[in-house]
């Protein structure tokens, strides 16, 4: 049996990898694909929890299918935002995209 | 070392490896690929939590839909994949720092914590109960009903932002 701890173990270190994707990238594409990391290492946790602790319950894997929903409608919207100023300007390097800044 | 530990420590070096490598590599579109890896290993760790369900909806929502989205967002802005300039940006030390510094900070709370050793068993109609309590009233059926809505309303706004404009 692989402990609780090595699963929160393993969560923790892919969303550390999607923090440092997020601050460090500078596509925001690639912004995106480490946003799904984060939410995926979300969902791993959660998942585990459900397993360790309540699995008579069904609220760990409905919390997750909600996740999931979320980062479904965030990439559509995201990518579409993305594709649009693209459009516009020509880059999607988010040190160019500075359009807000006084 | 049981065959299940071996198991668990091939897919989290496949997640943690291939999600090193999503943020890391220079080309956009390796970097895609690398992420479709990464969520195949959160797959497979589902499988090892008997989550099997979920796994599929992985695979079917995660693989099959959200990283051809984002192919096809790199294959529309391709100006960027013909071209890469440097992936990081000049923050991208104190990033680590702060990423790593996030990591020694958490993983003393999750080892330190008296977590349960054995963990109870599955009951076999898990799924089942799953799908009810999705349209069960007293359960989830609002936030089912709400979480349709949303993705409806994001999937209409994707479209009407990201149309062509005459």
């Amino acid at each position: 049996m692989v402990p609780l701890t090595w699963y929160l173990l393993v969560a923790t270190a892919l969303f550390c990898i999607g923090v440092y994707g997020v601050l460090a990238r500078r596509n925001a594409i690639a912004i995106l694909m480490a946003i799904e990391l984060m939410l995926n290492a979300v969902n791993l946790s959660l998942v585990a929890f459900w397993r360790y602790l309540h699995p008579t319950a069904t609220t760990g894997q409905a919390f997750a299918l909600f996740v999931l929903v979320v980062a479904a409608s965030e990439a559509a919207a995201g990518l579409s935002l993305i594709i649009s100023i693209y459009r516009n300007r020509e880059t999607v390097d988010v040190e160019n995209i500075d359009l807000l800044k006084g | 070392m049981t065959l299940i530990q071996a198991v668990f420590i091939l897919f989290s070096i496949l997640t943690l490896g291939a999600g090193l490598l999503t943020v890391l590599s220079r080309h956009l579109f390796h970097a895609v690929l690398y992420l479709i890896v990464s969520l195949v290993g959160v797959a497979g760790l589902f499988i090892l939590l008997e989550a099997e369900f979920l796994a599929g909806v992985q695979v079917l929502i995660y693989i099959g839909a959200i990283s051809i989205l984002i192919i096809f967002a790199v294959m529309l802005t391709r100006g960027m994949a013909r071209n890469p300039g440097p992936p990081l940006n000049n923050q991208s030390l104190a990033a680590a720092v702060i990423a790593g510094l996030f990591f020694v900070l958490l993983a003393p709370v999750v080892t330190g914590f008296p977590w349960p050793q054995a963990a109870p068993g599955v009951p076999a109609d898990a799924i089942e109960a799953l799908g009810r309590s999705l349209v069960d009233p007293n359960q989830f059926a609002l936030p089912f009903e709400l979480a349709s809505v949303m993705i409806l309303v994001a999937l209409i706004g994707a479209i009407f932002i990201a149309r062509e404009k005459r």
